[in-house]
């Protein structure tokens, strides 16, 4: 954090400073004026943390004039990123096991006198830790990254990057604490409450700036297709995030708002931001993440320029229309679930045509999938995201519904693409990440990749399939009739036919995490090592192999 | 404005402007013009220099 930035005590810092001024007065009259004890837990929070930024400030002020910085570009922040995300991941990983055992053994993991271990509680605490805390430090760590790199300049805006990382960190605190003491706005994918919304939107609008003022300030004349994926993930997010949580809060001293929306409208304005956040979150901006990481990590131009703009463009102007097809045979109208589905199934096209794009970017270069570990987990995320956006558009089709809605397909479906797209190309850029931000030669050991790499897949695989046999045993279980007319099974019969599965699943997520906590340990040895242990050939320059 | 005027636009001009602007990007994305510009760029994260390179 040495060099956060070359010229201290501008106009950031007193804005920043401001901010933080601000919010803290804000914090410190909702714990005095709280009208419930959650509302007063969640502003002793955020004083604190926002005491703490103040320090942290007055700090990097105090030491003057920031010293020289040894590369032209800005890689604290980043360096930060990638810690902060291999953090939330392994949090995110545990609480996903934590309720994968709740279902799998309900007796024994219930516990009566602590409502914050409640499954409803750490449900919500999962999927965000997940999706925002690791997949959001992933997307903001790799998108500073390649922008500078893919600009040639420096990152914009003196010390906001760094309001960036912290503000979005005091998001991730505020929402999963919030959830523990029991406070959600009950929107999927959005739970928290208006308060903690307001406070990203700002950090939000922040992160759109800094990102916009690097490309502004940028050396070369064509802006990188990886960076128009990341710049339409963030306008994207700020657009769904703003539009689905208007909402108008009880009491400025309380948690809890009422949606400005109702029935079907509030419906749909919910699965429109849930499925964007899908499609722009955790395809968008990933896929600026492909674009970059795997070229580079193969040595290979991207394999088709033109495919990527168009792949761009068509996934773009037909993402924003799919979210209709969670609400089949619900009262929504038909002509808008219709709608929905259609242009799900028209997402077939963009999205393979990505994915061909990311594969054939390797030709020439196969053969290292068979040395580099790291490219391998790479091209197997671009696989996973054939195989999710093929089972996608299939899901969205209204019988395939009728038959896989609210049942655990869903959730199988949800994971072939968490773990193993967005897991696995987050995991092949931090891999890539590490060795380059702390200048090592490689990794410090491959061996370690190859085991998380094993232990990962083989974990996707017994969670996908167990929740697809679980699934569609479960939809025809309740579709069941008997010879009378009535139906066939009750529903307890069902969650009891389903207990194997979930065993099953707890396991994969398991051997899931286990893959993350070796993937630390190899990313600490490699940040503090001297010297690496073996060295990559695919690192080794194609000459010096030559000249040996 | 009233629901029926408003899905009245969203399927007529609507979708015609929607669909001309995608057109115009698939047109950007094939003109031979352009190719070598992006035969450059895909080379793009390959061709960067050293981090310790002064701009």
């Amino acid at each position: 954090m040495a060099s956060m930035s070359r010229q201290r005590g501008g106009l950031d810092a007193w804005a920043i400073g401001a901010i933080i001024v601000a919010c803290s007065y804000f914090a410190l009259w909702g714990a005095a004026n709280a009208t419930d004890s959650a509302f007063a837990i969640q502003m002793w929070t955020a004083l604190g943390a926002f005491l703490l930024g103040g320090a942290l400030l007055t700090g990097v002020l105090g030491r003057g004039p920031a010293a020289d910085p040894s590369s032209r570009y800005e890689n604290g922040v980043i360096k930060a990123g990638v810690v902060a995300s291999m953090f939330w991941g392994i949090a995110g990983f545990l609480v996903g096991v934590i309720i994968a055992a709740q279902l799998a053994f309900p007796n024994v993991l219930y516990f009566e006198e602590w409502g914050w271990t409640n499954f409803g509680r750490l449900r919500p605490l999962h999927t965000s830790a997940v999706i925002f805390a690791f997949g959001g430090n992933v997307l903001i760590a790799t998108s500073f990254y390649v922008v500078q790199r893919t600009c040639r300049a420096r990152l914009a805006g003196g010390l906001w990057p760094w309001f960036v990382f912290w503000g979005y960190q005091l998001f991730i605190v505020m929402a999963g604490t919030g959830y523990l003491l029991g406070i959600t706005q009950g929107r999927e994918y959005a739970e928290p409450p208006w308060y903690t919304d307001l406070w990203l939107t700002l950090v939000w609008v922040a992160y759109l700036l800094v990102f916009l003022g690097t490309i502004w300030k940028r050396q070369e004349k064509h802006i990188y297709v990886a960076n128009w994926f990341y710049l339409a993930f963030i306008v994207t997010i700020a657009m769904l995030h703003i539009v689905n949580n208007m909402a108008a809060p009880v009491s400025l001293s309380g948690w809890f708002s009422y949606s400005l929306f109702s029935g079907v409208q509030d419906a749909l304005t919910q699965w429109w931001y849930g499925h964007n956040a899908v499609g722009f979150f955790l395809t968008a901006g990933f896929l600026g993440i492909m674009y970059y990481f795997i070229p580079k990590q193969a040595d290979r131009p991207v394999y088709s320029y033109r495919l990527s703009i168009i792949h761009f463009w068509a996934l773009i102007f037909l993402y924003i229309w799919a979210g209709p097809h969670h609400l089949h045979y619900t009262a929504l109208p038909q002509w808008a679930q219709t709608l929905g589905a259609t242009f799900s199934i028209m997402l077939w096209m963009p999205s393979w045509g990505g994915m061909i794009n990311g594969l054939m970017t390797l030709s020439g270069a196969w053969d290292k999938l068979r040395t580099d570990p790291v490219l391998r987990m790479l091209v197997v995320s671009v696989a996973f995201y054939g195989m999710s956006t093929f089972e996608g558009p299939v899901m969205s089709i209204r019988a395939v519904n009728s038959l896989s809605h609210y049942t655990d397909w869903t959730i199988g479906h949800v994971h072939s693409g968490a773990l193993g797209w967005v897991g696995f190309v987050s995991f092949g850029a931090l891999y890539c990440l590490v060795p380059w931000l702390w200048k090592k030669k490689a990794l410090f050991s491959n061996g370690l990749v190859e085991w998380h790499f094993w232990l990962s897949t083989i974990g996707i695989v017994l969670y996908i399939t167990s929740m697809w046999v679980a699934g569609i045993m479960q939809g025809l279980m309740w579709r069941a009739y008997n010879e009378f007319g009535f139906l066939e099974y009750s529903f307890v019969e069902t969650v009891e036919a389903m207990n194997p599965y979930y065993i099953i699943r707890a396991l994969g997520g398991t051997l899931f995490l286990l893959g993350a906590l070796i993937m630390a340990y190899n990313l600490w040895r490699t940040a503090t090592g001297k010297e690496p242990a073996h060295v990559r050939t695919a690192d080794v320059p194609a000459q010096a192999v030559a000249a040996e | 404005m009233t629901y029926e005027q408003a899905t009245q636009f969203a399927q007529t001009w609507g979708l015609v402007l929607l669909a001309v602007c995608f057109g115009l990007a698939v047109i950007y994305a094939l003109w031979p013009g352009n190719k070598k510009k992006f035969d450059q760029a895909a080379r793009s994260p390959l061709e960067e220099g050293d981090d310790n390179d002064r701009a």
